[in-house]
């Protein structure tokens, strides 16, 4: 049988008969994988604590026709920050599910996984207010439906951006106004965002135009996947 | 395709989790096969489940009452509860015989990508429970991979500031291991979870 190496970063796991799961990856070279990892559901299972979702991996499988077969695998990342603060989960996991309905079974997705793992190296070092609409935005880019910043989506006009509007694709100016009213902070975060200075956004301090990004990147991409993101909407965790 | 009360059957056996339909057309097979008197027994025991089993409207387990077989035991420990995922977990632990306080079923564990929030899990009862009954300590056993650990970790949250005793199971090596063959994250837990030893 046909077997490959890639790194992956579990998405998500399936119980699958008595003790096998069904474990979901994001992979560089072979894009989303879905493989049986056997016997993982019992006590004595090696590969039981290293296929836990957001564990970055480097795998070896078995090629199948459907579901490939786990063969061996090595943990890169545990990401253990994220795993063990209740506040870091909800953004890991919204970006895992965005992940996971955007990635392509068996098509090579190298900046899908790197944008990916960067964001959940970032959230494993702090909290960024703004990290999660970025890396929703990031993606949205990838896949060549990023927002339009820089003028009006509708008119095209370089008038001042008011409104985001994502069935217009982007931010509007004040006469073809739609959607959500939003802060010219908000705009300018975004712009960072998409405009490669990332870096910059990511030390924006919380206020109202960090949860603004968040709110329109969520929207966004819930428009674009015609769902929404079960992570995204659940009961805030007790503070 | 066949004649059809045996497809329906197949088909209603191919519902079952883990049965495909190859395994569903060997059920139904044997159960053409078998005596009529054995195969009635299955029919009754599945009607009677249905019939006579409830949830426990204490501790949402598995009831033929309106208690369970360990809520209306009267020699339990009513001052702990064990709170774990599923009406299974009480079966394990119950075999352990190290346990002797109640439980309290959730019903699940967090799972954000599947949607189960704490709202779709009986947490609500739980604190009821715990204003009402003298219960001083809470035991968190659920699963020890991510979605059971972030369910701890949200009750742990929850349950410390109303000055219950709130503690999650060990994690470590299964007994009869390998330290060879130990993953990380569990060999780093068992490191952590350490205990003294006296000779």
């Amino acid at each position: 049988m046909a077997t490959f190496r890639d790194e992956g970063v579990v998405l998500r796991t399936m119980k699958l008969g008595e003790a096998d799961r069904i474990v979901t990856f994001v992979t560089p070279d072979h894009g989303k994988v879905r493989a049986v990892a056997k016997g993982i559901r019992k006590p004595k299972s090696k590969l039981a604590g290293q296929l836990e979702p957001i564990t970055h991996v480097t795998m070896m499988c078995w090629k199948g026709r459907e579901l490939d077969v786990v063969q061996q695998v090595q943990v890169i990342d545990h990401f253990k920050a994220i795993r063990e603060d209740l506040d870091r989960m909800p953004a890991a996991f919204t970006m895992l599910e965005a992940v996971d309905l955007v990635a392509v079974e068996r098509q090579p997705m190298p900046g899908l996984f790197k944008t990916l793992t960067g964001a959940l190296r970032t959230l494993a070092e702090g909290t960024g207010p703004v990290l999660l609409g970025a890396f929703l935005f990031r993606l949205l880019d990838l896949e060549g439906v990023g927002p339009i910043v820089d003028s009006c989506a509708s008119c095209s006009e370089d008038a001042p951006l008011v409104a985001f509007d994502e069935h217009a694709g982007g931010f509007l100016c004040r006469s073809c106004r739609s959607g959500q009213p939003v802060a010219p902070e908000t705009v300018e975060l975004v712009r960072q965002i998409v405009g490669g200075q990332l870096r910059q956004a990511l030390a924006a301090p919380p206020s109202r135009a960090t949860a603004e990004v968040e709110r329109i990147a969520t929207l966004t991409m819930e428009y674009h996947l015609d769902r929404q993101l079960r992570s995204a909407h659940l009961a805030p965790g007790p503070q | 395709m066949f004649a059809g009360p045996i497809q329906e059957l197949v088909d209603e056996l191919g519902r079952l989790p883990g049965v495909g339909p190859k395994s569903a057309q060997r059920i139904a097979f044997h159960l053409l096969e078998v005596s009529k008197e054995e195969a009635l027994r299955l029919a009754a025991s599945i009607a009677e489940v249905k019939d006579r089993i409830r949830l426990c409207e204490r501790c949402f387990n598995v009831a033929e009452s309106e208690l369970c077989a360990v809520c209306s035991d009267t020699r339990r420990d009513l001052s702990i509860v064990c709170v774990v995922e599923d009406p299974r977990d009480v079966v394990a632990v119950e075999r352990t015989r190290e346990f002797h306080g109640l439980y309290h079923v959730l019903g699940g564990a967090l799972n954000p990508i599947d949607g189960i929030g704490p709202e779709q899990l009986r947490v609500r009862d739980l604190l009821v429970r715990l204003s009402d009954d003298g219960i001083v300590e809470v035991i968190l056993c659920t699963n020890p991979n991510l979605e059971g650990e972030a369910t701890a970790m949200y009750l742990a949250r929850l349950l410390s500031p109303l000055g219950i005793r709130v503690t999650r199971i060990a994690s470590g090596l299964p007994v009869g291991g390998d330290l060879e063959y130990a993953d990380e994250l569990t060999l780093g837990r068992a490191l952590v979870g350490r205990r003294e030893m006296s000779g």
